[in-house]
């Protein structure tokens, strides 16, 4: 492998990690309060449809990107009205939520087709710009790829650090005792799920704005699913989840590169790698230790959840 | 208070209930239709004169039914002992896979030979690849929800990977597809029309299933199951296989939708297998409370309205996604409908 190809495998790798790091990020916090909303690939497709819509009308990417979140944060508000507020089946909510969400995506974006937008711009950070080819290309990232650290950071003080994280995971651990505490579960895990929105919204028009630069149908394909796997992967821990989101970015970018360079490997087969990939890491990593899981989820996931 | 009140109460909440459910499902109908400067009755007009209204657009649904009721019972089946199948997409691609290998393998065979094998590998490919999922559960390793949904993306990547690879026609040089397949790995299709026989198979699982849960000691395990899994497993039911057999009987006739797609009506094995039939069958399952007797009805409802979404498509200028947004929006507002039920009775 010369250098050139590592640095823009390494790159693919950085500048595809947002779309799924922030899904990731959002599930932690969701699922932290006891709520699996596995509609996030519906809510990722929301965003990245009416993210790349306002991108084209305004012609400003930041403003896209919030829009992105705005959409995402109203998505799983109506999810947390369904969940928490009715008391709904939250797997099959969550199908229902994908399905919604496509399908909105399909009708708002059907008028974007072969658009272009000004992309999110590349942010080259003062010292690095000077290294020599190709290694600077590593640094050329998006504003969003720069924030995962400091995003990832945040939620975990957030979380781990405030009365309203702990409280967000008393709820996540036991609504009963956290009633019971005096506390409101159910407002907690809405608020949480709307924060969770947001960040999956982000990750959406990350996709579209940033990477990409163009709309198409189910652009996200599956990344909603493999960030609920990554969730699992680092043990509901923001700070892990970079190391997931790179993990499959890094799938990704490889076959990507196999792929530019004419591999006699079908690009479908190659596509297959992170869902595969996916699949096995979940059973062999962490269903061993899925202990670590929020208490209140295991209810949810067995089918005995009231 | 009697018995006799008290029932026709219950009958009466329970319409009230269905004719809420209907108009806001209209409701949305009409706003979404709107929003494109577009008349909803003129659209509904066009709906049911082009579906129910000639011989042909009547046999255009039931075509376009066979597949929702298979996958249905794909969702319906499992649903019965709590397990949520998301993966009836995957397993039609995975049986229409199988199913087509034989087609194109064993191309001298004759047809009553051809047929059945093809349709044994549609189910059990089908039937597999749930199976794996439900296997995956049963041993407490991985949720089917999840591990159905990521199967999906497998089995649909590796048709295509077939299809525009060592499957590829290579006389058909733009759209990447298999070979035709021979005549006699065609199902015959009934009266002069597009609809096969897989009609009967269809209506068979569904009426052998509702025989199954009511007449025999499986339906009553599978109730058991359904109703309380702790105290199923106390009285000795073996939950853990139950689950494998339920995901593999209903993935399988997901897979045989996926073989009469490929054989009966495309001829041959393309990418674009399913648009997303195993997702109507959700809904339509869901719609039907998991109650056998509903989902040919059910079946019914939404294959008019998917039909309905092409005729729009040509007639009004509508996108097709309309459908599948009304689609989704009364997913949500039957789950929504069916939670509240349930807070209410216990």
């Amino acid at each position: 492998m010369t250098a050139a190809t590592f640095c823009t495998v390494v790159s693919t790798t950085l500048a595809l990690a947002p779309s799924v790091f922030y899904a990731t990020l959002g599930e932690i916090v969701g699922q932290r309060s006891g709520v699996v909303n596995l509609g996030i690939e519906g809510v990722m497709l929301l965003g990245a449809a009416v993210g790349f819509m306002v991108g084209v009308i305004t012609g400003d990417p930041i403003i896209a990107i919030i829009a992105g979140a705005g959409v995402g944060c109203v998505a799983n508000l109506l999810f947390a009205a369904l969940v928490v507020g009715a008391r709904t089946n939250q797997l099959a909510t969550g199908f229902a939520l994908y399905f919604l969400g496509g399908a909105v995506s399909t009708l708002v974006g059907s008028n974007y087709i072969g658009r272009n937008l000004n992309g999110l711009g590349q942010l080259r950070v003062p010292g690095l710009r000077s290294l020599p080819h190709p290694w600077d290309s590593i640094f050329q990232q998006d504003l969003l790829v720069w924030l995962m650290v400091p995003a990832a950071v945040t939620v975990w003080w957030a979380l781990g650090r405030t009365r309203w994280g702990l409280h967000v995971r008393a709820a996540g651990e036991s609504r009963d005792s956290a009633y019971a505490a005096g506390l409101n579960p159910r407002r907690l895990q809405v608020q949480a799920l709307a924060l969770a929105g947001m960040f999956s919204g982000v990750a959406g028009a990350h996709l579209s704005v940033a990477y990409t630069k163009t709309w198409q149908d189910g652009m996200t394909s599956g990344r909603g699913f493999i960030a609920i796997a990554i969730v699992m992967l680092s043990l509901w821990r923001p700070l892990r989840a970079i190391f997931g989101a790179l993990l499959f970015s890094f799938a990704v970018a490889i076959g990507l590169q196999l792929q530019a360079n004419g591999s006699a490997v079908s690009p479908y087969l190659l596509d297959m790698l992170p869902y595969v990939l996916t699949i096995l890491v979940v059973l062999l990593w962490a269903r061993p230790k899925a202990f670590s899981s929020p208490a209140g989820l295991r209810e949810v996931f067995a089918g005995t959840s009231k | 208070m009697t018995t006799a009140t008290l029932l026709m109460r219950s009958h009466a909440r329970q319409f009230g209930r269905w004719a809420t459910w209907t108009m806001l499902a209209v409701a949305v109908y009409a706003v979404l239709i709107l929003s494109y400067g577009k008349n909803p009755l003129a659209a509904l007009h066009d709906i049911f004169t082009s579906t129910l209204g000639s011989s042909y657009g009547f046999g255009e649904v039931i075509v376009r039914m066979i597949p929702l009721v298979l996958t249905a019972m794909a969702v319906t089946i499992p649903a019965r002992i709590g397990q949520v199948n998301v993966g009836g997409e995957g397993q039609l691609y995975a049986g229409g896979l199988c199913a087509s290998w034989f087609a194109l393998t064993f191309t001298s065979w004759p047809a009553w030979l051809l047929l059945p094998a093809m349709a044994v590998a549609g189910f059990s490919g089908g039937g597999a690849w749930a199976a794996l999922a439900g296997w995956l559960k049963s041993r407490g390793w991985l949720n089917e929800v999840f591990s159905t949904v990521l199967l999906n993306y497998i089995a649909i990547l590796a048709v295509s990977a077939l299809v525009f690879g060592p499957w590829r026609d290579p006389t058909s040089s733009n759209y990447p597809q298999s070979r035709e397949f021979v005549p006699a790995a065609r199902l015959p299709q009934l009266f002069g029309s597009r609809v096969d026989v897989t009609i009967f198979l269809a209506v068979a699982a569904v009426v052998a299933f509702e025989i199954v849960l009511r007449k025999t000691r499986w339906g009553l395990e599978i109730r058991a199951i359904g109703g309380n899994p702790n105290a199923a497993a106390r009285i000795g039911v073996p939950i853990r296989r139950y689950i494998v057999l339920a995901m593999f009987i209903g993935g399988g006739l997901a897979g045989l939708a996926g073989m009469a797609q490929a054989s009966a009506l495309q001829g041959r094995l393309n990418a674009g297998l399913s648009p997303g039939f195993a997702y109507t069958g959700f809904l339509v399952s869901w719609l039907a409370g998991h109650n056998p007797r509903l989902i040919i009805p059910m079946s019914f409802l939404l294959a008019v309205l998917a039909a309905g979404g092409d005729i729009l498509q040509i007639t009004q200028g509508l996108p097709y996604a309309v459908v599948s947004v009304l689609t989704g929006v009364v997913m949500v507002i039957v789950l929504t409908g069916r939670a509240l039920q349930k807070g209410q009775t216990s």
